[in-house]
């Protein structure tokens, strides 16, 4: 879809061809949804209970041993459900380190408590509680997203919208959420051609100024397709029957791994709790 | 035309529209249209781009109201309150079908099963009945081999056959089609073909907008020639086909350079036939 491109590209194009890349990569999560793995072969509301169950003990507990413990479940269920494990070190394990690393930098130099090290010719004192407080954080945030990301790579997306049903979430929400999904994939390529076809027409670079001129005129008009699209897709919605409330087939099964699995998440974080708090 | 039904019984009206007006701000429409469509007909609405085809389509599906006129269904006004009794807007949007144009304005579910799903599961049929006719659509139209597919990866002819399936799920008495050949390849228009072709004699009243006069007599009794807003002709296929002045007035044909096999280069204008 997003073809690769030579030479200077706008802030907004890049943004635009990027946003249309993450969504192929959407695309191919799907496929390894449909892998024969053990996740994979779970109902829907069995893995979003059951991997919550996991996440809010990681969240909760105070003990760095149980969340490691998590972690390590997550690897565990990773591995026997076929998720590459390159995958989650490029997707989730390096992102998160970056960006969670970042925000717990400080925290070893800014808590109060006993000195462990100073750092040499700025003198700063690094401290074991600050140590601490940015490790549980970071390894806080691995394990949650893992799991989070485990659950997204081993479900059809349409699947964990219908399995949301199941925490009440409302019908019409989760009808919004996979209208949103299914849309974005349309508008976001209808704004990567109409920059697509601007290049094509143009020759040398643009000023500055030019840049965000058509930056503006290129979103004015976009929203203004969108209008339009969502006014014929309400049409079309009532046009088969929508009255305002959205009725939806839910057509899982629960079976014996469902509920052996569902004990065994449940076991895990009730153990999480007792020993993590 | 034709004021019988194809059983040879008394014509029965299932639409009447009269002195219909449909504004968009200052662009008019529909300008005081007049036309009834009978039970069981298979009626083609021609017209070039922008002569209020589409516009008559949707307010035949209740979808908006005309700004002056009346259009009755079965003896019913169509307005904003019938369609919105539960009564007779449910009965209605199970006896009236309408496949839009795009097929994106169509396909709004995350998979094609939940897209044929929408139109039973709002008119609150049971699970099961659903499932089943699901499969069976889906078999009818030769596309079960898509129905874990999202409607973003599907090829144009594909997703128009969703969005007929989609429609055709709840068993439409009345069809209503915009332009359901256009921006397909030749293929997918031929299967489209062939299914307007079969309804031929069938119980159900099919209406077609298009420009595509080439499969007009394929898919069509009887046409409505539109201009302006304001039907400019109605008659058989062959009589409206017969008729070059008024095709070309209605800028449904016109003469352009053509290259023939002896070389020559020269301006004229033809309707194009496929081979049998």
């Amino acid at each position: 879809m997003a073809a690769k491109h030579r030479g200077k590209r706008g802030f907004l194009e890049r943004t635009t061809a990027s946003f249309v890349d993450a969504l192929e990569h959407a695309f191919y999560a799907e496929q390894t949804a449909r892998a024969e793995g053990l996740m994979q072969r779970l109902d829907p509301r069995v893995k979003l209970v059951g991997i919550l169950a996991l996440i809010v003990p990681a969240a909760a507990s105070r003990s760095f041993a149980v969340i490691a413990g998590l972690f390590a479940v997550a690897v565990v269920l990773a591995a026997l459900s076929h998720v590459s494990f390159a995958v989650l070190l490029k997707r989730v394990w390096i992102a998160v380190l970056l960006f969670t690393g970042v925000i717990a930098l400080p925290a070893p130099f800014v808590t109060p408590g006993s000195v462990v090290y100073h750092l040499p010719w700025t003198g700063w004192r690094v401290t074991a509680q600050g140590l601490a407080s940015a490790g549980y954080l970071v390894l806080r945030v691995e394990t949650a997203a893992t799991l989070c990301v485990l659950l997204v790579l081993t479900t059809p997306w349409n699947h964990v919208l219908k399995a949301l049903r199941v925490l009440r979430v409302p019908a019409v929400m989760v009808t919004i959420l996979g209208m949103t999904y299914r849309y974005l994939f349309l508008v976001l390529q209808s704004a990567h051609d109409m920059f697509e076809s601007r290049r094509s027409r143009m020759i040398g670079n643009l000023t500055g100024r030019e840049r965000r001129r058509v930056a503006a005129s290129s979103a004015g008009v976009l929203m203004s397709k969108t209008f339009d699209l969502s006014n014929d897709v309400y049409l079309a919605m009532q046009s088969r029957g929508y009255r305002g409330e959205v009725a939806l087939l839910d057509d899982f099964r629960i079976g014996r791994l469902d509920w052996a699995m569902l004990a065994g998440f449940t076991l895990v974080s009730i153990a999480a709790f007792w020993w993590g708090l | 035309m034709s004021q019988t039904n194809p059983d040879g019984g008394a014509a029965v009206p299932v639409f009447e529209v009269a002195g219909v007006t449909y504004r968009y701000r200052e662009v008019t429409a529909l300008d005081h249209l007049d036309m009834t469509v009978n039970a069981g007909r298979r009626v083609a609405l021609l017209g070039a781009n922008g002569s209020g085809k589409s516009t008559l389509l949707r307010i035949l599906n209740g979808l908006c109201f005309p700004d002056e006129g009346t259009v009755r269904f079965c003896g019913t006004l169509l307005s904003e309150e019938s369609i919105q009794n539960d009564g007779f807007g449910l009965d209605f949007r199970r006896r009236v079908g309408l496949v839009f144009q795009n097929p994106d304005v169509q396909l709004f579910s995350p998979t094609v099963f939940d897209e044929v799903a929408f139109g039973p599961l709002q008119l609150r049929w049971p699970a099961d009945q659903v499932r089943g006719k699901i499969a069976e659509t889906l078999e009818m139209l030769e596309i079960a081999h898509l129905k874990d597919r999202s409607p973003h990866h599907l090829s144009m002819g594909e997703k128009k056959r969703v969005a007929l399936a989609s429609v055709l799920i709840l068993d439409p008495e009345i069809l209503l089609l915009d332009e359901p050949t256009a921006a397909l390849d030749p293929k997918s228009a031929s299967h489209m073909i062939d299914f307007l072709v079969r309804a031929r004699g069938g119980a159900k009243t099919i209406i077609t907008t298009t420009h595509d006069l080439d499969i007009t007599e394929d898919i069509a009794d009887e046409c409505f020639v539109f201009h302006e807003g304001r039907i400019a002709a109605a008659g058989s296929p062959a009589e409206i086909l017969g008729d070059a002045p008024l095709l070309k007035t209605t800028g449904l044909m016109h003469s352009h350079l053509h290259v023939h096999k002896t070389g020559d280069v020269h301006t004229h204008s033809h309707l194009h036939r496929h081979e049998h």
